[in-house]
């Protein structure tokens, strides 16, 4: 889309915001509507947008194919990570309070890591969906639209 | 309103042959269900709605239309069967409602079992103000782990199925293989 100057400035007037209010989204899920998987989602999707109007390419550099396939796995790993260290700090499996010894804190901490680790596996995803769709060569050229 | 909306954007999309447009309507159809769920004070469901439903899924089918053909194939033939089929499990459904407690009843089976002691937990004991969030990651912890695992095999199926995120370009040759991922 080297043609379309209105969309590719608009594009990076619009692509902070989106990050930030992905960001917002994550780490106000306590407090709010939304958490790690809407903000995984918008995170995703203002990559996506810079995919469409910069190109495949141009993405991936950005976003290269080890980092995605690992963070896939990490946020993962996070999630069930908390639970296993709860349960080495003497409570249960995902027992949050253990990991403070208090109640009130102990829960925020645990919610913030396991929908940061939810985030980021589910943002790293829809990713490397995008990417795996779009980087199929095309049977339609552009005539077809 | 938004339910009359909602019956003629399904309506568009059974008319519509143009693939591009039934696209369109369907992420329309989500951003309209988005609303009645915000009507329904379930926020966090609509947001949820409105960001896979109207953004990522409509992004994905579009990509699913680049790999496939434009256009719908007209079969000549009414094919009566299926119109068959979801009348009946639609009048089933709605006969089922029928003994569903009314919308916002307090003395409802899901507000009396566990519900009070959820929402007394988390504003007290936990102090968090939004309760879904101390229901999905605290009271339902398990259960929101293995949505993740879910999210993570579809993304591992996906890579592996598609297999084009190491960049490898495959022939467009093999067809009938898009209708994963959306």
């Amino acid at each position: 889309m080297k043609h379309h100057l209105i969309l590719r400035v608009v594009t990076k007037m619009l692509i902070p915001s989106i990050l930030l209010f992905a960001l917002y989204v994550q780490f106000h899920g306590d407090f709010g509507p939304g958490g790690g998987f809407q903000a995984g989602v918008i995170f995703a999707a203002a990559f996506i947008l810079y995919a469409i109007v910069f190109g495949l390419e141009t993405a991936r550099r950005v976003m290269p194919t080890w980092l995605l396939q690992s963070l896939i796995a990490t946020g993962l790993i996070l999630y069930a990570g908390v639970g296993f260290v709860g349960m080495f700090l003497g409570g249960n499996y995902l027992n949050y309070t253990v990991l403070t010894g208090h109640a009130h804190s102990g829960q925020h901490i645990g919610l913030l890591l396991i929908e940061l680790g939810v985030g980021i596996t589910v943002s790293t995803v829809m990713i490397a969906i995008y990417f795996s769709f779009a980087s199929r060569t095309p049977r339609m050229g552009d005539e077809d639209w | 309103m938004l339910l009359t909306f909602l019956g003629m954007t399904a309506f568009a999309i059974i008319h519509t042959h143009h693939l591009f447009a039934v696209v369109m309507m369907s992420g329309v159809f989500s951003l309209l269900s988005a609303g009645l769920l915000v009507m329904l004070d379930a926020v966090d469901v609509a947001f949820t709605e409105a960001a896979v439903g109207a953004g990522i899924s409509t992004v994905l089918m579009l990509g699913t239309l680049t790999l496939t053909a434009r256009r719908e194939k007209v079969s000549k033939r009414a094919n009566w069967v299926p119109l068959i089929v979801v009348c009946v499990t639609g009048a089933a459904l709605i006969y089922g409602t029928l003994d569903m407690p009314l919308f916002g009843d307090p003395n409802a089976p899901s507000m009396t079992h566990v519900m009070p002691e959820y929402i007394e937990g988390t504003e007290h004991i936990f102090q968090i103000p939004n309760v879904v969030t101390a229901v999905l990651g605290s009271y339902r912890g398990y259960d929101t782990l293995g949505e993740t695992a879910v999210v993570f095999t579809a993304g591992i199926g996906v890579i592996l199925l598609l297999g084009a995120v190491g960049g490898r370009k495959r022939d467009a040759r093999d067809e009938n293989e898009s209708g994963e991922g959306s």
